[in-house]
């Protein structure tokens, strides 16, 4: 590509560089105006990335709003690192300093578009398989398609134009790729983009749809282990939802977009009698008992009969169902406790001066005993709840006694100490005595 | 007055003191030595491996299946695939830390826990896992089956 | 002639056995208000034995490697039986023995038993001192875990400061430019061959010039004396003072014996190379005056790194010290008491600093 400064373009289209003239006429004052811009953009701090002719920015740089646009955000946006000028989005010439010919109908000049053009508009190049292919072969070109199908579309086609178009969620002259931590669609990012909109309350007046999404997201494992823990793999809105067809998820078919990562969860699920009683219920699996998006670390309390339990919002006293989840939370907290049990006494241990390294790692195993155990609860079957149980009371009982065995070794260790102790005592008083009776003076 | 004569008081004396002396170095010797010398004689676990390790023996695992092993302090997988070859990989889920299985109906090692799966060479094919497994080399030794961690440093 | 003296008569014969035992039963200890202090000699010695018999023990199972020193010291505690003993025995000896030495060096101070003749006794004892400090140094890295290897990073770095060689003593020290496996080879074959080796080529020389001068007399109490001959008053060392240390030194066992069991040395986390310094690493408490020093210094004063010249403050301090008895020329007077203050000051500035350095955590 070659580096063409905008002094030069002035020099070979115009001529020489002189002295403003009233009498040359309009031609010559947009010449100099050029001229102008071409020296300011010398001076400015920016240069283009890719390296063509854009002159669109001599201007535009220096233009308020809503005409501004800032160079180096473009040039640091992926069009710009791809060789893509104005014209590629706006159509025109960028070569052309004039801006009557750079912004020319006979050039292609499309302008800005309106937002309800703007899909269209993105589609002309994304939607297009074989120019994509020229960038980046691997990228999909389906957006266009699947937006159709998706609640912004839709009422985008019936005219509404609050709705979320392109720009709304992946910016205009900043445009990122998504695995780029800058990206407004960056996995960390993408609540608070969809939060704009959907949680702004004014905003989503007509829609009449809940606006508490991002809060309650926020409060949620998967929110924490995303933004805290940075796993990447984690689900935000998009996961769920989709990104470019995005609509909720079903009643019937939540469960399978949870299940895409909770597989267990979700076939011991389908094999419950919860599965047709829900659907009959018209409730959505996973839904009703963890919530939608402000979905917690579930914890024991959630499976029994008491009061924060969850199964009493259907369930009775008497009915099978409140048997059964009386037995299998009884049965999980007994290995919780039990966990604890041998936990604390290797601790003790440990602090008596025994390694316990080996029953500690073993009783890490307990643990994952009882993971297993809170999964199947899903099966809402004691039988299956108990089978991952027994493993566990398995573990905690053989590491009970290790820790048992330790606090024996740290109690004989302190014998045989106290054992040593008393024969040093009794060698340093023999030796004493033996001195006095060395030094004592003959009588 | 005549002093009385200490002579019988002194020899018990004399005994005493010279056998709590005696007694008492004789005893703390033991007491010094018994424990030097039950540290000499070699426990029956030879050492802690953490870089070569038993994991099993063959016969241990019918073809297309696997077993868990103990790696150091962290649990380690041993695969014999369908055509009779043998993996040996870290167990560790790299996702969350949860212990990997392998599935025979796959053909793949899966982690229960987030539906990550891996290939027996450990690389991370589908689900949430960000790195591959760490392999381990495979030594057979007559009967046993060895793991090693790979050396590169 | 009886089993016994048969023996003797065979060992008079080749090596003058009559000779040696007659020193020894004459030998004789002098008893004053300070004797006590005689003691902190001995001790060290005999705590300096505990670590070479319980060294030698844990080389049985210890491995010298990245890969293997962790597992073993490990294997160490868990499996070998009364090997939780040993090892903290070793790891607790080598700290009472470094705090007896320090104390037997500042005792011969302030009691100035380093006055002619016993110049050399002084110097050979300060070199057992460094040699000393260079097993605590060595030593602490073999566990190789991540508080031991940071220390030994912090410790090196120092070294480095030393004015035109420093680079050479650090990658001399850490078999390279960093801390590594080879760190860990070098310093194993300094703490297990190099150090002991010299230790005993000084340690007899030092035992040697003690009873070639024999015990050494405070000033003050030499002056009593001379005044009134009556009052000087000595045991034989051989048994009696003999049997006292013993004492003494089956005290310090059983002390040993109760820290190891009440307070096991730990093992830590194993050493990353590649794992980031974990909070509050710093060297074991003797190092702890200076390392709290140089974090009080400024990065620069005036032309000179603050580290750079902290390191020279010391290295000055050290050849001083050592070479204490050249400047204490004992006309008395004026010179004693510039000379007993410094000791003072040494003594407050070393516990001080100590004391700062872990009570402001």
């Amino acid at each position: 590509m070659e580096r063409e400064f905008g002094v030069r373009l002035s020099l070979e289209s115009g001529g020489k560089i002189g002295l403003v003239d009233g009498a040359l006429g309009l031609c010559a004052r947009i010449f100099v105006a050029c001229l102008f811009c071409g020296v300011l953009f010398l001076f400015s701090a920016s240069r283009l990335a890719a390296q063509t002719k854009n002159t669109c920015l001599d201007c535009h740089s220096q233009l308020d709003a809503p005409y501004h646009v800032d160079p180096a955000e473009y040039s640091q946006s992926i069009h710009a690192q791809k060789g893509i000028t104005c014209a590629g989005c706006h159509g025109g010439d960028p070569t052309s300093s004039d801006m009557d010919k750079a912004m020319s109908k006979a050039a292609g000049f499309k302008g800005r578009p309106e937002r309800k053009q703007v899909p269209e508009f993105c589609a002309r190049c994304h939607g297009d398989a074989a120019y994509m292919r020229g960038f980046n072969p691997s990228l999909r070109t389906d957006q266009y398609s699947q937006y159709l199908t998706s609640v912004h579309g839709k009422l985008l086609a019936k005219g509404d134009d609050k709705v979320a178009v392109c720009i709304d969620c992946h910016g205009v002259h900043d445009i990122q790729p998504p695995n780029d931590p800058r990206a407004r669609v960056y996995p960390v990012n993408v609540a608070h983009t969809c939060g704009a909109c959907h949680a702004n309350a004014d905003y989503m007046k007509p829609y009449k749809i809940p606006t508490n999404q991002l809060a309650l997201y926020d409060t949620s494992v998967h929110h924490k282990a995303l933004v805290e823990g940075g796993d990447l793999s984690a689900p935000t809105c998009s996961t769920c939802h989709g990104s470019h067809g995005a609509a909720p998820p079903g009643v019937s078919s939540v469960v399978n977009v949870c299940s895409t990562c909770h597989v267990f969860q979700a076939e011991l699920f389908d094999s419950s009698p919860h599965k047709d009683a829900f659907a009959t219920l018209g409730l959505p699996g996973c839904v009703t008992c963890h919530s939608n998006h402000g979905i917690l670390h579930p914890t024991d309390a959630f499976i029994g009969t008491s009061d924060d339990a969850i199964c009493m919002k259907c369930h009775s006293s008497g009915d099978p169902g409140y048997e059964a989840a009386d037995k299998i939370h009884a049965q999980l907290v007994k290995l919780d406790a039990s966990i604890t049990r041998s936990r604390e006494i290797l601790n003790t241990a440990e602090q008596a001066g025994v390694e316990v390294g080996q029953p500690k790692m073993e009783l890490d195993q307990a643990r994952d005993d009882l993971t297993k155990a809170r999964v199947s609860i899903h099966s809402v079957s004691l039988s299956k709840v108990e089978e991952n149980l027994e493993a566990g009371f398995k573990v905690t009982e053989a590491t009970f006694k290790a820790g048992q065995a330790a606090l024996g070794e740290a109690s004989y260790r302190r014998r045989g100490l106290a054992l040593s102790l008393i024969f040093i005592f009794a060698t340093v008083l023999g030796l004493y005595l033996f001195i006095r009776q060395l030094e004592r003076k003959p009588s | 007055m005549q002093p009385t004569d200490p002579q019988p008081k002194q020899p018990a004396r004399r005994r005493f003191v010279e056998f709590l002396l005696g007694g008492g170095l004789l005893a703390s010797a033991v007491s010094f030595l018994y424990p030097v010398l039950r540290y000499i004689i070699p426990p029956k676990l030879a050492e802690l491996g953490s870089n070569l390790v038993l994991a099993g023996h063959v016969g241990d695992l019918r073809p297309n299946s696997g077993k868990i092993f103990r790696f150091g302090n962290r649990p380690g997988i041993l695969i014999l695939t369908s055509d009779n070859k043998y993996y040996a990989l870290s167990a560790v889920c790299t996702h969350l830390g949860c212990t990997v299985q392998y599935r025979p109906d796959l053909a793949e090692v899966w982690c229960p826990c987030h539906n990550g799966k891996y290939t027996v060479t450990g690389a991370n094919i589908s689900g949430p896992p960000p790195r591959p497994l760490e392999k381990f080399d495979v030594i057979l030794k007559g009967n046993d089956i060895y793991a090693q961690r790979t050396r590169n440093s | 002639m009886s089993a016994a003296s048969s023996i003797r008569q065979w060992l008079d014969d080749r090596f003058g056995w009559d000779e040696l035992m007659a020193f020894v039963r004459h030998k004789t200890v002098p008893t004053h208000r300070f004797s006590y202090f005689y003691f902190l000699g001995g001790m060290t010695l005999f705590l300096f034995g505990i670590q070479v018999v319980t060294g030698i023990l844990l080389l049985l199972y210890y491995r010298p490697t990245p890969d293997g020193a962790f597992e073993s010291v490990q294997y160490i505690m868990t499996n070998v039986r009364f090997g939780w003993l040993i090892r903290s025995i070793h790891s607790w000896g080598a700290n009472v023995m470094i705090l007896t030495a320090i104390a037997h060096m500042f005792s011969v101070f302030f009691l100035k038993s380093y006055r002619k003749p016993r110049e050399l006794t002084w110097l050979s004892g300060m070199i057992l001192l460094f040699l000393v400090l260079g097993f605590g140094f060595s030593g602490y890295l073999l566990p190789w875990n991540m508080l031991s290897l940071f220390a030994t990073k912090v410790g090196t770095d120092m070294a480095a400061q030393v004015p035109v060689i420093g680079h050479w003593i650090l990658v001399f020290l850490r078999g390279g430019d960093d801390v590594s496996g080879a760190t860990l080879t070098r310093f194993f074959g300094i703490h297990v061959a190099i150090l002991p080796g010299l230790a005993t080529l000084f340690i007899g020389l030092h035992l040697f010039l003690v009873q070639r001068f024999g015990m050494s007399v405070p000033p003050s109490i030499e002056a009593e004396w001379k005044a009134h001959p009556e009052k000087a008053r000595e045991v034989r060392f051989f048994p009696n003072f003999f049997l006292r240390e013993l004492m003494a030194w089956y005290v310090a066992l059983g002390a040993l014996g109760c820290l190891a069991a009440f307070r096991p040395w730990e093992l830590g986390a194993k050493a990353d190379l590649f794992g980031s310094a974990p909070a509050g690493i710093r060297p074991e408490w003797y190092f702890m005056f200076m390392f709290q020093t140089l974090r009080f210094l400024p990065a620069k004063i005036g032309p000179i790194a603050g580290d750079l010249l902290g390191v020279l403050v010391f290295g000055l301090a050290g050849a001083v010290w050592t070479f204490l008895p050249f400047f204490d020329n004992d006309k008395g007077g004026r010179g004693k008491r510039w000379i007993a203050g410094l000791g003072v000051f040494a003594l407050a500035y070393f516990v001080g600093m100590t004391a700062y350095a872990y009570l402001a955590k």
